[in-house]
């Protein structure tokens, strides 16, 4: 049997299928690759039992005859997404011992379709995070990081757990959720597909929130074809989620391997930001070039107001974020901290349970939200979230997609920009204004920097036209023609 | 606008998060340094321009009848209470 983690899930679903392999062997494999990386820190809880069940019910069903769409597929799941009965803390002190008398949508769905969970992947602290290093449970590792420090590279953030998993072969796909970039820009500095859909596409129910009009979930996978076999297992209207999209769902698979002769693809110049990597520069370039020699138009366009973006999310995010965080009071769920008084409780708990980085974003929240203050920063982003996603708008009169780099550098080290917040925040600046305009985007690896880690190009399209999105995307993947693996530690 | 002591120690207060005396100056740099670099907005022009407070332009919320959809679940809605007895949440005495 050939290495049964190094498979794509298209592979593995034909494998399955052809009775190549069990999900039973196909889960054992991975649980085995978990258990041998646990130096990563990818996994904050390994559900090997559950696991090794699903696959046992797995292999049942397809003997009957009864294959969903991700059947028998083993993954990860963000510990951002309530799994019922199985603990899930969003990596905070405040949800240590929490466990969910419900299931998320987008994993019950997942299931449904026949996936099997192998445990809970780490993540910035309720999200809030573009390295992994504000965890409770501790930062995760990139497996990239071996090759140039031993100190070790971040994963990028918030689903860096996800991202690290997925890259080093201990799931074939995992859950992430994107608010500012957390599924893309991990997913570019660990070399691996990160896709966010058009907002509403997934339901939010049962995923703990940060900001409500940013959340998003999407798949995080090793090529662009087992994005979109994942996505379609995640996607679908909820009545539980007032924001739930009712629009009809295409087939997204049915979207690749099909001509981008005439698609016209736009480069934004305002992208072009100072102390952007020279690298990073040369494989935009790059990229819109085997765009343009598959017959794709490439026309450079403009986002004028793009460098609004990042202050104008640092306002709306944490806004969101201190009223989603009022609940975490220690009456009803979650950590109590004693004090003399019903507000001293409050007051102790929310120190306690909320780490540094989430307390930092609920404090900035609450001042711009507070009397005398609304209007001069709310609002005002409010009203430049308008402006941005009107020049997206604007732009796609002119073009079908929007080529940029993911993030402005690669991988870096560990603890390296953990004493300046504002540098920490640039890691964003590509990501965050396609979520301020709900639009979907996808991330896929296209090249390595010199040293030898993955760089990522990102592509954005109209709202709901995720076809496009996967079309591009497909083609893109296979101009690139290679598909980076971190060497096996 | 730059906040000083007094205000970060309000705004501590109105969002319920015990700020210890020896952290109160890092905070207040650390806070500052954030609104400075958000305060860049203001070169932005949005006479006229109406606040988008949903995830897509134009999303309508939707509107449904009240009704009761769950069945009792009062075991699952307790099982993480920090303290509950006789089917109740315990909590902090609130009325002096």
């Amino acid at each position: 049997m050939s290495d049964l983690t190094a498979l794509t899930i298209a592979e593995a679903l034909e494998g399955l299928k052809a009775r190549e392999y069990t999900a039973e062997e196909l889960t054992e494999e991975h649980i085995k690759s978990i258990e041998a990386s646990r130096d990563l820190n990818a996994f904050v809880l390994e559900t090997p039992d559950q696991a090794v069940d699903d696959a046992r019910a797995s292999d049942t069903r397809r003997a009957r005859g009864e294959v969903g769409a991700l059947e028998g597929i083993p993954l990860g799941v963000k510990d951002l997404f309530c799994t019922k009965d199985v603990r899930t803390t969003a990596c905070s002190h405040i949800l240590e011992n929490f466990v969910p008398p419900y299931e998320s949508f987008v994993t019950g769905k997942l299931r449904a379709a026949g996936a099997c969970f192998l445990g809970k992947t780490n993540l910035d602290e309720f999200a809030m995070g573009s390295s992994n290093e504000t965890s409770y449970f501790g930062p995760v590792r990139n497996p990239w990081g071996q090759v140039v420090d031993d100190a070790g590279l971040v994963p990028g953030g918030s689903s860096g757990g996800s991202a690290s998993a997925v890259a080093a072969g201990l799931c074939l796909g995992a859950t992430g959720t994107d608010t500012g970039g957390s599924i893309r820009q991990p997913a570019a500095f660990c070399g691996i597909v990160g896709m966010k859909p058009t907002y509403g596409r997934c339901s939010r129910w049962g995923i703990v929130a940060f900001a409500s009009s940013l959340d998003q979930a999407g798949p995080m996978t090793r090529t662009v074809k087992d994005a979109a076999i994942m996505l379609g297992a995640m996607v679908g209207f909820d009545e539980n989620d007032s924001t739930s999209s009712q629009n009809v769902v295409p087939d997204f698979q049915a979207c690749l391997g099909q001509y981008i002769k005439g698609l016209r693809i736009g480069i934004p110049k305002e992208y072009r930001v100072e102390g952007m990597d020279q690298e990073i520069e040369a494989l935009w370039t790059k990229g819109a070039g085997l765009l343009e020699e598959q017959g794709a138009e490439v026309i450079e366009i403009s986002l004028p107001k793009t460098k609004y973006a990042l202050p104008t999310y640092y306002i709306i995010a944490p806004a969101e974020a201190s009223s989603n965080l009022a609940r975490y009071d220690g009456m009803r769920f979650g950590l109590r901290v004693d004090g003399e008084n019903l507000e001293e409780t409050y007051m102790k708990t929310r120190a306690e349970g909320f780490g540094a980085e989430v307390r930092r974003r609920v404090l900035i929240g609450t001042y711009v939200l507070s009397a005398g203050y609304y209007d001069a920063y709310y609002l005002k982003a409010q009203k430049v979230r308008r402006i941005i996603s009107e020049e997206f708008a604007t732009a796609f009169d002119q073009v079908d997609a929007v080529l940029t780099p993911t993030a402005p550098t690669p991988a870096f080290s560990r603890g390296e920009r953990t004493d300046d917040l504002i540098s920490m925040y640039l890691n964003d600046v590509f990501t965050v204004p396609a979520s301020l305009a709900g639009l979907p985007a996808i991330s896929i690896p296209a090249g390595l920097s010199s040293h030898g880690l993955p760089l990522g190009l990102q592509l954005i399209t109209r709202a709901f036209d995720e076809s496009t999105l996967f079309r591009v995307a497909g083609a893109l993947e296979e101009a690139v023609g290679w598909s980076p693996r971190p060497l096996k530690s | 606008m730059s906040v000083d002591k007094s205000t970060v120690m309000r705004i501590s207060q109105l969002a319920r998060i015990e700020v210890p005396e020896c952290d109160q100056d890092q905070l207040v740099d650390e806070l500052n340094n954030i609104l400075t670099w958000v305060e860049q907005l203001d070169e932005v022009d949005t006479e006229g321009v109406m606040p988008m407070s949903s995830g897509l332009p134009g999303a309508v919320l939707p509107q449904r009848e009240d009704l009761v959809s769950a069945e009792n679940r009062q075991a699952d809605i307790l099982r993480n209470a920090p303290d509950s007895r006789s089917g109740f949440f315990v909590v902090p005495k609130v009325i002096e």
